[in-house]
């Protein structure tokens, strides 16, 4: 059953949870635990809204960085990682299997602020080898939405 | 000039489905929930290997039947889902159920035999009996039965006459659906009295308590049933137009017959796209049930709610609640909602006289829709409740 709910909530984070309750035939009170519970075990850990920035007057730029870096003795890569997802700039990081270590989304407001940033924070870990920015410059579908873009 | 037309169709009445939605075409920000088509895209595998299909310049006629891959493949599905034994020559690609239903009465009726049609049903079912000569006779379901058919309503209207009974389920409007110890009842009754089945199952994938029992698995019945299925309601695919026939050799080689002279062949590409469809689309249909579910849950707990009677159905994508309290016909009804409220449902008596003091709502639309068109509803039947 929680897997019906997270797909339920993956969809739309706002349903109304009466609705909610009635289309999975649960009791209203039972779901709302459920839920609080998996809040609780973050297995939910938030509710984000998909925001189409280019219809504001908000100038945005997404930018995916590849780097590849030099792992640490005793350490491996979380040390590093963690140095570079505690800026606040870093909306998402991933490590990737293949030709390089981690993929860096950032968001931010100007494609000279990103590349300000990669070359002053980034590039200059010391386990840092090398950076290959790539701006985004249309996107299509994001999070599973499509025709909004 | 002397009459043109043929008195057997000039006589038949035309679909009374349609009716309401020509208004609602014209009328601003009215909700349908009448159409009985699902609201969902085809899945994109299945557009994909069409265009796909198209680029490839697949634009020949197939064999009459159908495909051999397709009808293969159409006897697998048949197999694993309702333990069906078809060989591909027992497959017709049709246009369609709708295609299905006519030639496989035309193959079967001398003039003057009977058909049984329970009703409510589809709308089809009389027109094509009547045009392929036989004498249509209608059992009129009930609702405390959940508009099941019964061995006892099926012996009552068997005759000497009687050739082929129409079984029509997951039912088209109510919802309905038979069990296997149910079907096993009306099995006995149909060998006993030696006469056949034409087993309409195009809602067999949407059904939400248990799986779909075909007729035609229950011992001795295979050999006097043909299974009509299709791709329309299961996988979204109703303007590709395909469906199909399975039934014994005997029946099908006449049906093919009637099928390659009136048609020729299903189209082409249609079918190349159903072959996607039921290898790698599980998993498609399976998210589309269960949406559907969840509409229908919302829907009967809304009613509930705004006090609209409403047995709970478990099949297709229709709900039938009753408004006999309300002491008006379902025309009635249907119309003044309309009119009053701006929402469209078709009135039970478009699936025969007994669908009276009925409504048929589609649940193939959007939480969002269904949410409004409850409000509106709602609305409508606390004005009725207040005038009383």
């Amino acid at each position: 059953m929680r897997e019906k709910i997270l797909a339920m909530l993956e969809q739309n984070g706002r349903i109304d949870l009466k609705d909610l309750a009635v289309m999975l035939d649960m009791d209203e009170a039972a779901l709302a635990n459920e839920i609080a519970q998996m809040e609780k075990e973050h297995i939910i850990c938030g509710y984000n809204t998909i925001i189409n920035w280019d219809k504001t007057t908000e100038e945005k730029v997404t930018a995916l960085i590849e780097v590849k870096v030099t792992p640490q003795r005793g350490h491996g890569f979380d040390s590093i990682a963690e140095r570079i997802y505690n800026y606040n700039e870093v909306s998402s990081l991933y490590l990737m299997s293949g030709g390089f270590d981690f993929t860096v989304i950032i968001e931010g407001k100007s494609m000279k602020s990103v590349a300000l940033f990669v070359s002053s924070k980034l590039a200059t870990i010391d386990e840092v080898i090398s950076t290959s920015t790539h701006f985004v410059l249309k996107k299509y579908k994001v999070y599973g939405m499509k025709g909004y873009w | 000039m002397r009459n043109p037309l043929s008195d057997k169709v000039v006589a038949i009445q035309p679909s009374g489905i349609r009716k309401f939605f020509d208004i609602v075409s014209e009328m601003k920000d009215a909700i349908s929930l009448g159409v009985g088509e699902p609201d969902f895209d085809t899945p994109w595998r299945i557009r994909e290997e069409g265009i796909y299909s198209l680029e490839k310049g697949r634009t020949f006629y197939t064999s009459n039947a159908g495909l051999k891959e397709l009808r293969e493949e159409i006897c697998n599905y048949l197999g694993r889902k309702y333990g069906l034994k078809y060989q591909p020559g027992q497959i017709l690609v049709t246009v369609g159920g709708s295609e299905a239903i006519d030639i496989g009465l035309r193959a079967m009726i001398n003039p003057g035999e009977e058909v049984i049609i329970p009703q409510p049903s589809y709308v089809s079912y009389l027109p094509c009996a009547v045009l392929a000569d036989a004498k249509p006779v209608i059992v009129n379901l009930k609702e405390e039965n959940q508009f099941k058919l019964t061995a006892q309503e099926l012996r009552e209207v068997i005759t000497d006459k009687t050739k082929v009974l129409i079984l029509p389920f997951p039912n088209n409007p109510t919802g309905g659906i038979m069990n296997r110890e149910e079907l096993e009842e009306i099995a006995k009754v149909i060998i006993e009295k030696d006469i056949f089945v034409i087993s309409d199952e195009i809602y067999s994938e949407l059904t939400y308590q248990g799986k779909h029992v075909s007729i035609a698995s229950i011992p001795g019945m295979a050999e006097r049933t043909i299974v009509i299925n299709g791709f329309s309601k299961a996988f979204a695919m109703t303007g590709w137009r395909l469906g199909y026939a399975a039934g014994p050799e005997e029946i099908i080689k006449q049906m093919i017959k009637i099928h390659q002279f009136a048609i020729m062949c299903a189209p082409t590409n249609s079918q190349f796209a159903a072959v996607e469809a039921l290898k790698n689309c599980d998993e498609e249909v399976e998210k589309m049930v269960e949406a559907y579910n969840q509409r229908r849950r919302y829907l009967l707990h809304a009613f509930k709610e705004i006090g609209l009677d409403c047995f709970e159905p478990f099949g297709a994508f229709y709900v039938f609640p009753s408004i006999k309290k309300f002491g008006m016909t379902s025309e009635e009804f249907a119309t003044r909602l309309l009119n009053e409220e701006k929402v469209a449902v078709v009135p039970g008596t478009a699936f025969g006289d007994c669908g009276e003091g009925f409504l048929r709502i589609s649940y193939a639309y959007s939480i969002d829709n269904l949410k409004t068109a409850i409000m509106r509803l709602g609305n409508f039947v606390k004005r009725l409740e207040t005038v009383d």
